[in-house]
């Protein structure tokens, strides 16, 4: 009854958040639903594999993963949240907790369902969660964001519905199924015509759910305005969300035997976006909008490792993990430096190394650590995806990852560099905002796993990402 | 019977896709979307043949909720934001038309390619489907009236669901209620953000939504 009790726990938390009459204490539900939620995640996660509801509610390797980096992350912007919606008393949040948590309970649905249907409604259900809270802080730019980010989302999802009926559709004949396992036992007698159109739509729809270049044009706008802990759980949760979806449908083609094909795409997107967000987060003067273009590139390095197959495989999933907790890092950094300044343009935000020490240090880290420099985790996981492109003999593929890799390090150095350094100028004004503990001690916690995950991976969590990586490339 | 009967149906679809792009009046735009879902909600039953309970509970569904709840919400948003045409649309109204039946010979053509199992031969669903879909995508790219994007999406949504009459039996009732539930919270919340905007913006242009950009 695990699996059941990990979706019910954040849907109850949310119940009772909606009913609470008490503004200070709403948030608090946040933390205490994350800890429950933690608590049943690594019950789970050591436990026996369980299946309920007649095999649609499984976790495999893969799942497991996604739902321990949406656990961890989740009690990190938690704990966060309550110290920030203490800043933000002008603004009711009776609407922001619950959305909140009932965005961990879908998020955690997607993790462990296997099925494909299901698997779509719970990603829809994400999205329509997730507008509220783009929309929390009620200035026209957020609406705009909000709508940007509902109309592209809905779209790009409703095509990954179509996609996945076109995949069903395949089987021809046979009493057709959306179940993953039955899915990939009969892969390989499906239809190619349909499978390769499905791939493709599948591919597109929740390709913009993950914010692959050229499907990624919500996403600047959405990170750009909504709060900072949506920023992080949207980045380092929800894409993950969209491209555990992507791996499953990978894995179908891999067993239909069209791998080849399936490689060839996942490569071409994955370049495309690295490339489009290094265009743009050159010269980039908003650090929110710089952080969102961050976003597509690593959703770009996390297919290109799947397409790289292989080794590469392993390396995405392992990826997967140190972009998500450090993205955590930097969107709440980032919203502390935007607190403290009233402003998330360069040209007002400079010297937040003195206006709060410890998110302007944390900032800093956070961009070493995620342009992959050494000792931290996301140097590990480009280093092995880089490795695997040469093992492979993708030269070309290879060495212009290297080349747009040294381009985002240089042009996101000089939006973060500029924004940490120096003394704040006169213009800037002043506010009440200082670092705290519960805004500040999250932001410290990702940042030691971070570097953990650099130095040394614990045993238990590398042969989890090994059995994730094995079970994609079997098959049935 | 039964056959003829669908696709008779399937050609009303295709017909309201022309006539989604041939006008300029929403309040005509919004009529036609609730007929093309009651029609969508006729058409699981006609190609059960047979009424199963939960074919009819979700014929049932769809007709109410596409044809009155959706368009009911839609109404309302368009009473509050007191406009009645979506004027200067990015390409013309006969241009948009053109290409929705150029669009519809071209899904007939990419429908031949595809393999159909034997039973769903000769039926118009395929081509019907994509049409559909390829309709909402003019109107969401060319029109700037947020409602009329909206109502672009519904029949986006359209397409989708007449695709999925192919896999009736695969498909299970949960997934089909989930999908018909997702498909309303959406539209209850674009109307919700439909009414910030015009109260924002004074107006329901998305012209006027542009100014977060690089």
């Amino acid at each position: 009854m695990l699996l059941p009790a990990l979706i019910a726990v954040p849907l109850v938390a949310a119940g009772v958040a909606a009913a609470l009459p008490s503004e200070r204490w709403r948030p608090w539900m946040l933390a205490s639903a994350a800890a429950g939620h933690l608590a049943l995640t690594f019950a789970a996660l050591t436990g026996p594999t369980e299946r309920s509801l007649g095999g649609w509610l499984a976790l495999d390797a893969p799942g497991r993963l996604v739902l321990l980096l949406l656990s961890v992350l989740f009690a990190i912007c938690a704990v966060y949240a309550v110290g920030y919606l203490r800043y933000r008393r002008e603004i009711s949040n009776r609407v922001f907790v619950p959305c909140l948590l009932v965005f961990l309970a879908m998020t955690t649905l997607v993790a462990c369902s296997q099925h494909l249907g299901l698997l779509w409604v719970a990603i829809e259900a994400t999205t329509l969660t997730t507008a509220p809270l783009i929309y929390f802080n009620r200035t026209p730019h957020s609406i705009e964001a909000t709508w940007k980010y509902l109309l592209v989302g809905s779209v790009g999802i409703a095509i990954a519905l179509l996609g996945s009926f076109f995949l069903a559709y395949a089987s021809l004949g046979e009493e057709s199924s959306l179940l993953f396992s039955d899915l990939l036992a009969r892969a390989a007698r499906m239809n190619r015509s349909w499978l390769h159109v499905a791939f493709v739509l599948l591919l597109v729809g929740y390709g913009t759910k993950m914010g692959l270049a050229p499907m990624h044009t919500w996403k600047p706008d959405a990170y750009g305005e909504a709060p900072g802990v949506v920023g992080a759980l949207l980045a380092g949760g929800l894409t993950n969300c969209a491209f555990l979806a992507l791996l499953r449908v990978f894995h179908i083609c891999q067993a239909a035997g069209e791998g080849a094909y399936a490689s060839r795409l996942l490569v071409f997107f994955g370049l495309l976006s690295i490339g489009v967000a290094a265009v743009f987060m050159v010269g980039q003067r908003d650090f929110k909008r710089m952080l969102a273009y961050s976003s597509v590139e690593h959703m770009g390095i996390l297919v290109l490792g799947v397409g790289l197959g292989g080794s590469g495989i392993f390396a995405a999933l392992l990826h997967m993990l140190n972009n998500g907790i450090t993205k955590g890092v930097l969107f709440l950094s980032a919203a502390n430096i935007h607190r403290a300044f009233d402003s998330k343009s360069i040209d007002d935000v400079q010297g937040a190394m003195r206006r709060v020490p410890l998110s302007g240090w944390l900032f800093l880290l956070g961009f070493f650590a995620i342009t992959g420099s050494p000792p931290f985790g996301p140097f590990v996981s480009e280093f092995l995806v880089v490795t695997r492109a040469f093992a492979a003999e993708r030269f070309v593929v290879g060495g212009s990852f290297l080349v747009l890799l040294l381009v985002v390090f240089v042009g996101m150095g000089r939006t973060v560099l500029t924004v940490v350094q120096g003394a704040a100028p006169a213009a800037a004004s002043r506010t009440s905002y200082r670092d705290g503990l519960l805004t500040g001690l999250p932001i410290l916690v990702s940042m030691g796993i971070v570097l953990l995950l650099g130095v040394h991976i614990p045993s238990p969590l590398e042969s989890l990402i090994r059995a994730a990586a094995t079970l994609l490339e079997t098959t049935p | 019977m039964t056959f003829s009967a669908t696709n008779l149906l399937l050609v009303v679809v295709l017909l309201l896709n022309l006539f989604f792009l041939a006008t300029s009046r929403i309040r005509a735009l919004i009529q036609a979307a609730a007929l093309q879902g009651v029609v969508l909600g006729v058409l699981p039953v006609l190609i059960h043949g047979r009424i199963h309970w939960n074919t009819a509970l979700i014929a049932i569904a769809t007709i109410v909720l596409k044809g009155s709840v959706i368009p009911g919400m839609l109404r309302r948003a368009l009473r509050e934001a007191q406009i009645k045409r979506e004027v200067e649309p990015l390409i013309g109204l006969v241009p948009t038309m053109l290409l929705g039946a150029l669009g519809t010979l071209l899904s007939i053509g990419f429908a031949e390619g595809l393999p159909l199992v034997p039973e769903h031969r000769g039926l118009l669903i395929v081509p019907a489907s994509i049409s559909t879909v390829l309709t909402g995508f003019l109107l969401l790219t060319t029109r700037f009236k947020a409602i009329t994007q909206a109502i672009g999406y519904l029949v986006l949504e359209n397409g989708i669901f007449i695709f999925g009459l192919l896999l009736l039996e695969a498909m299970p009732f949960l997934v089909e209620i989930g999908v018909l539930l997702d498909l309303f919270v959406g539209i209850f919340v674009v109307s919700i953000i439909l009414h910030h905007i015009n109260r924002e913006f004074a107006s329901l242009d998305t012209r006027r939504l542009a100014s977060l950009r690089e």
